[in-house]
């Protein structure tokens, strides 16, 4: 596992550049995933990977195809200090899991992690510290847990909250 | 049947009428129904698939539009791939409300919305039709496909920023100068979730085009809505009839703003952040490449008789490749009935079809390694408009025509 760190306001352009998002394959999409801001990430990511972000990760377009081109590259998880609203809810709808916590800058690429979803901490292993993360609502938490909003609405046959 | 609430934001009792509540509160849940859906040949592909995991039929064909608007028409392969898979979808579904005649939120300001209406759209500049005193928000493909089958939504209730716009409108600034001066206060993260009620008289005085500026940029702040409560001229371009609603006199406010537009200078977004805004005194001299008048931030009638009333009789510079894309085939009509479209082409522009143009940098204008456009979209990120090594300013169409005529960025009041 690789930690991945960016800074603030990663926005859906660099993510998945308008220029090259022109498929709904996710194959192709895993290729072009920061393409232009950080050229070796698609090449490199690996199963598995984490993204360790600041404030903002994911603002601009509304384009799923940024959520969806990190989920197929391989990424797990994504922790960041905020993130805009869209990307959270694509995310979310695709059940590729997202971590508010204010503290992720403390987190280091060479770190390893271990995270407990349900109390919302984050354990750095290597360096025993322990971050505290925004806690989801149970609705947000469901839809992560069923894998993504469609396979949710087939098992409730709706909206629950 | 409108009913009026005491307390309550007029995001807060759109949102409650559409989870069919009495009331609602910041921070809340709730599944609403929306009014109109919209997605875009940009985000209608990734929604097909989850569509029809869930459903078969779409809610109502009536409530949902199509549009053809990011990429039309499809300059290469792919772009008609994608095309076709939309086109099959409209054609299995007997969908109606399709259209290929300008950007999404401007066809919706002009022909689906009215006040008080949900508005959720796959885009995230749907924020744009809160100036039309509507909810109106953007989301994702998969979201998008739920509302397809479902006709619901969920939303978090957002806590409001009111944001109180004062004083007497200098010469040369424009409804762009000031939401980018709030921007550049407020920063790229300042209202992350918030819903922006937009009030003072200077909104008041804006027309419709005008707070439809305001409003579309809401989101570089992170909002989730931009809301003007609507009013007479409201009411005009709609042509609703219906009750109006506006916020309740001790409705609560997580902050309020007031931004005194006496003094302000024409401003101006630096690359490659939409916060990153500057004063035009501190760009002025910069030389140009491109010089874009469009989108659904700048493209309407309004914008395109201030850049005229800029390049009249005046010749677009040599060095600069100047692109106007009207934002509707209504914009562009009136456009050419009023004279508009010859004079800028005698100026020296070229005139694209309705639609994005090149905001999101696929066709119609996208910038080599090195160049340099000043262009009244929203967005200035890095690769925005083609080359990573290209750099975007973001102005007002005054600014933007000054600037093309000069083939420097140019203070437009000297034009004026």
């Amino acid at each position: 596992m690789r930690i991945w760190k960016f800074g603030d306001n990663i926005n859906t352009d660099y993510i998945t550049p308008g220029r090259y998002n022109l498929t709904t394959d996710e194959k192709r999409l895993a290729k072009i995933v920061f393409k232009e801001y950080r050229p070796e990430f698609a090449e490199k990511v690996r199963p598995g990977d984490i993204i360790v972000a600041g404030k903002n990760f994911g603002c601009g377009s509304s384009r799923e195809t940024a959520a969806l081109a990190l989920k197929a590259a391989g990424i797990k998880l994504i922790i960041a200090k905020s993130f805009s609203r869209i990307f959270f809810r694509n995310a979310v709808n695709i059940g590729l899991p997202v971590i508010i916590c204010e503290e992720a800058d403390k987190i280091e690429e060479k770190d390893v992690l271990e995270i407990d979803f349900r109390k919302g901490l984050i354990r750095i292993v290597n360096r025993n510290i322990i971050l505290k993360c925004s806690s989801l609502p149970d609705f947000i938490l469901n839809i992560i847990n069923e894998g993504g909003l469609i396979n949710y609405i087939k098992k409730h046959g709706g909206f629950k909250i | 049947m409108w009913v009026i609430y005491v307390g309550m934001t007029l995001t807060e009792k759109i949102l409650a009428r559409g989870a069919n509540k009495r009331k609602v509160e910041p921070g809340e849940i709730v599944v609403v129904d929306v009014d109109i859906a919209m997605s875009h040949d940009s985000t209608t592909p990734l929604a097909i698939k989850p569509f029809y995991r869930i459903s078969n039929k779409v809610f109502d064909k009536n409530k949902i539009v199509i549009f053809f608007d990011h990429i039309v028409p499809p300059p290469n392969i792919d772009a008609s791939i994608l095309h076709r898979k939309i086109r099959k979808f409209i054609e299995e579904q007997g969908l109606v409300n399709v259209h290929w005649e300008g950007v999404c939120h401007q066809v919706l300001a002009e022909k689906y919305v009215k006040p008080g209406y949900i508005v959720i759209g796959a885009d995230s500049h749907t924020c744009t039709l809160g100036a039309l005193g509507a909810f109106a928000t953007g989301v994702g493909s998969t979201d998008i496909a739920a509302i397809y089958a479902t006709g619901k939504c969920w939303l978090r209730v957002p806590e409001t920023y009111r944001i109180n716009i004062l004083g007497r409108i200098p010469k040369g600034v424009y409804a762009k100068d000031i939401i980018l001066k709030i921007i550049g206060e407020l920063k790229a993260d300042g209202a992350v979730y918030k819903s922006i009620e937009f009030h003072g008289n200077v909104v008041k005085e804006f027309s419709v085009s005008s707070r439809l500026t305001l409003t579309n940029m809401v989101v570089e702040m992170g909002a989730m809505n931009g809301i003007i409560e609507p009013d007479e001229k409201t009411l005009r371009y709609t042509g609703y009839k219906g009750v109006l609603l506006k916020s309740d006199g001790d409705a609560e406010y997580e902050e309020i703003f007031e931004f005194n537009v006496d003094g302000t200078s024409p401003q101006v977004a630096c690359p490659h952040n939409v916060d990153n805004v500057k004063s035009i005194e501190e760009v002025e001299g910069i030389e140009i490449d491109q010089a874009f008048i469009g989108t659904c931030t700048n493209g309407r009638v309004e914008d395109i008789a201030v850049a005229v009333r800029i390049l009249d009789g005046r010749r677009v510079n040599r060095s600069v490749r100047m692109i106007v894309t009207p934002a509707s085939n209504k914009v562009y009509l009136e456009c050419l009935r009023r004279g508009y479209i010859e004079k800028l082409m005698e100026a020296g522009a070229i005139i694209t079809n309705p639609g994005c143009g090149p905001c999101l940098g696929r066709h119609e204008g996208v910038l080599a390694p090195g160049e340099i456009c000043i262009s009244t979209s929203n967005r200035n990120f890095m690769g925005r408009m083609g080359s990573p090594e290209a750099k975007i300013f973001l102005a007002s169409p005054a600014t933007v025509a000054a600037s093309a005529i000069e083939g420097k960025i140019t203070d437009p009041r000297r034009y004026l």
